[in-house]
């Protein structure tokens, strides 16, 4: 039993691991606690997972939830309202497509919403550090207080010069047409654009599922709008338009407290009469679109005195008013999106004038295949890539995990905490609170975590430290961005404790310590002594404050 | 087999030497290939060819994951008409491929990279961005 207190310490040195329980003595009352977690519980961008890992989305999703109450209220009040007397009286396939319509079109909703939209993991430890060492191996080392320029890869890809970008975040070279979303912190392949309406970005694996929204939603709109008027002209060549819209079922709960008010200033507009008796005809109305008509009634001062009559008109006016303005809004990024889709072009490359002739004479895209269809085929019915984020599998023991950067779902990330080795995590708390604590105040670069250089056996490293710093530091290296948890050989030791590293990890162009020494966690209050001629300014450092705060909240709910 | 090692014995026992990452080529567009540049860290461990030939093959499978044609739109139109609800019967074409390409990766390991002290890990673990190619230390000559 004497065996079971060490034997978690030992395990975490030599399997690398905090999560493989085989003591006895934790496993009493700690049992629900030592399930295995899943990746996206540490994912490093601001998204919120659901079901699981199965849904994502972005982190705002109040935008989302008034799509969805804008779209089921309007399409319940058309069924409720209009749709038994279209019945009736026209055909009952109206409700069944209608129906089909709306189907479709929150299903399409859901696909785009909580699917990942193509989003690429950050680069691992030791990739970064590969990366690294070929810039600084073409670039060459700078001089002290040199702040490097951004990083750019040139590729020809089918004649055009691309230009691709280091992305400091994900510590990887953005692939063409890729973007890093700055709402959820991730760069997301083909990224067309940040949609709040459907809650998250609309990039390589949701754009079909957005466009097909988008299209079905305006058939949808303009199906129901159209229906609508129908209903209300029909009505009203039976009873009058007024009283169409008076008698109008959508009115039912204010009718009754109306029709006497009304029977009293409108004496005209009786129930029964047979002609519409307003000044603009109902002609004139159906073409002119009856939410413009009901805007130049209010317009002519007839609004005291219909004010009551048109606040009881109530619901039908309620879903041609949101039908009329979805309609020209929806309809025209249809038409947008449809022009892009057949040019083969991202909502970010169109604004941004990428393959516009204007740029350049001989400039044109190099993605589009040659033709509409086969744009159009392609990215439509094309092949619909897997999501290279692996959400649900298991967290491996020997897998090096990248940098969980940022916020996560704030729910999750705790439990995350409380499975990890608790003697190890209390040690490393402990230190990322005074590193976290003293960052912002030393204005210096933070603790650099190995730079891959000269390869040193795994379980030695640490003796070797503390007593490889040396205060007088060669030029800096200041192509080097950031933190680097790079080192070999702690991404082989305890790939847990250095994803606590980065939690205080510098964020893009800050420029860091020096010098190919690993360093490891006891060292990390001497980090800030050694860089008195780093450059730093205002835009990282608010955001190395940032990343402070954010690590003590997080420790704070461990 | 006393000079040459196990897949298992090697991730047990062995120390990493050094990875080696080899980038995407971006030359075709956005589509999936890997650079068949042969890296100098490799240089007397694996012959160059072979170190080819793997990435070639590599190449051919992901172009044709995400080859477009007749059996690709044909299997986008049914998923669209089925509102995308057939992927919870069925596996996409391009898993299907990826399925390929970790058996193809799984048996280099065995019979080529594993013998001279080299892992090859899947693009897929690693967001199809890089080949990891991990370089383990030559045990056979420090025993």
């Amino acid at each position: 039993m004497h065996l079971g207190l060490t034997e978690p310490v030992r395990e975490c040195q030599y399997n690398q691991i905090c999560t493989r329980n085989s003591s006895p003595m934790e496993n009493v009352g700690h049992t629900k606690k030592r399930s295995p977690q899943r990746k996206w519980q540490i994912f490093p961008g601001r998204n919120r997972f659901y079901c699981n890992g199965r849904l994502m989305m972005a982190r705002q999703t109040g935008v989302f939830y008034l799509t969805l109450v804008l779209i089921i209220v309007t399409s319940g009040l058309f069924f409720t309202f209009d749709c038994p007397f279209l019945a009736s009286n026209l055909t009952p396939a109206i409700p069944v497509v209608g129906g089909m319509l709306l189907i479709f079109v929150l299903g399409m909703l859901f696909r785009a919403g909580f699917t990942d939209p193509g989003v690429l993991p950050r680069a691992t430890p030791d990739e970064a550090a590969f990366l690294e060492r070929q810039m600084d191996a073409t670039n060459g080392s700078s001089g002290p207080g040199y702040r490097p320029p951004p990083r750019i890869k040139e590729v020809v890809i089918n004649g055009q010069t691309v230009k691709l970008k280091y992305c400091f975040t994900c510590k990887i070279f953005r692939p063409p047409r890729t973007s890093h979303c700055s709402l959820c912190d991730n760069c997301v392949e083909r990224f067309d654009h940040h949609c709040p309406w459907v809650g998250n970005c609309v990039g390589k694996r949701n754009y079909r599922f957005f466009y097909l929204f988008i299209l079905s939603l305006s058939f949808l709109t303009v199906f129901i709008f159209a229906f609508v008027i129908t209903h209300v002209i029909l009505r009203s060549n039976r009873t009058g338009f007024l009283s169409a819209l008076k008698d109008s079922p959508a009115r039912y709960p204010f009718t009754k407290g109306n029709c006497q008010m009304l029977s009293h200033i409108t004496p005209r507009s009786q129930a029964g009469s047979k002609h519409s008796e307003v000044p603009i005809s109902v002609d004139a109305c159906v073409c002119a679109l009856v939410s413009v008509w009901f805007v130049a009634m209010r317009a002519c001062g007839f609004y005291r005195r219909w004010s009551a009559f048109l606040d009881g008109v109530g619901l039908t006016v309620l879903e041609v008013v949101v039908c009329f303005f979805s309609v020209w809004s929806i309809v025209g990024l249809s038409g947008f999106h449809t022009y892009l889709i057949s040019s083969n072009q991202t909502t970010n490359e169109d604004i941004k004038g990428s393959w516009s002739t204007k740029r350049a004479k001989d400039n044109y895209n190099p993605y589009s295949h040659g033709n509409v269809l086969t744009n159009c085929c392609a990215a439509l019915c094309g092949p619909l890539p897997p999501s290279l984020i692996d959400r649900r599998g298991l967290i491996q023991p020997d897998t090096p995990q990248p940098a969980p950067l940022s916020n996560g779902s704030s729910g999750y990330t705790t439990q995350l905490h409380t499975h990890m080795c608790d003697q190890e995590q209390c040690i490393q708390s402990t230190k990322f609170v005074l590193q976290a604590a003293t960052t912002p105040l030393l204005h210096s670069g933070p603790v650099v975590i190995g730079r891959g250089g000269p390869p040193l056996s795994g379980k030695s490293s640490l003796g070797v430290t503390c007593s490889s710093l040396a205060p007088n530091q060669p030029s800096l290296p200041s192509s080097m961005p950031g933190l680097s948890c790079a080192g070999d050989m702690l991404a082989l030791r305890d790939p847990e404790t250095h994803c606590h590293h980065h939690h205080f990890v510098s964020p893009e162009e800050t420029p860091s310590p020096p010098g190919p020494m690993p360093l490891t966690l006891p060292c990390t209050a001497h980090a800030g002594h050694l860089n008195p001629a780093q450059l730093y300014d205002p835009a990282s450092q608010d955001s190395l404050h940032e990343d402070s705060v954010r690590g003590l909240v997080k420790l704070s709910s461990v | 087999m006393a000079e040459t090692h196990s897949l298992q014995d090697m991730r047990q026992q062995a120390t990493i030497s050094a990875k080696v990452f080899i980038q995407r080529d971006y030359t075709n567009g956005t589509v999936c290939q890997f650079q068949t540049k042969f890296p100098s860290e490799l240089e007397n461990r694996i012959d160059k060819q072979q170190f080819e030939e793997t990435v070639r093959t590599l190449n051919n499978l992901y172009a044709e994951a995400e080859k477009l044609g007749g059996s690709s739109y044909l299997e986008g139109c049914l998923a669209c008409l089925t509102a995308y609800t057939i992927f919870l019967c069925m596996e996409t074409h391009y898993e299907k491929v990826l399925k390929k390409i970790a058996k193809f990766i799984q048996e280099q390991n065995d019979k080529i990279y594993a013998p001279r002290g080299l892992l090859l890990t899947d693009p897929i673990e690693r967001g199809l961005r890089v080949v990891e190619i991990t370089i383990f230390e030559d045990r056979s000559l420090s025993r």
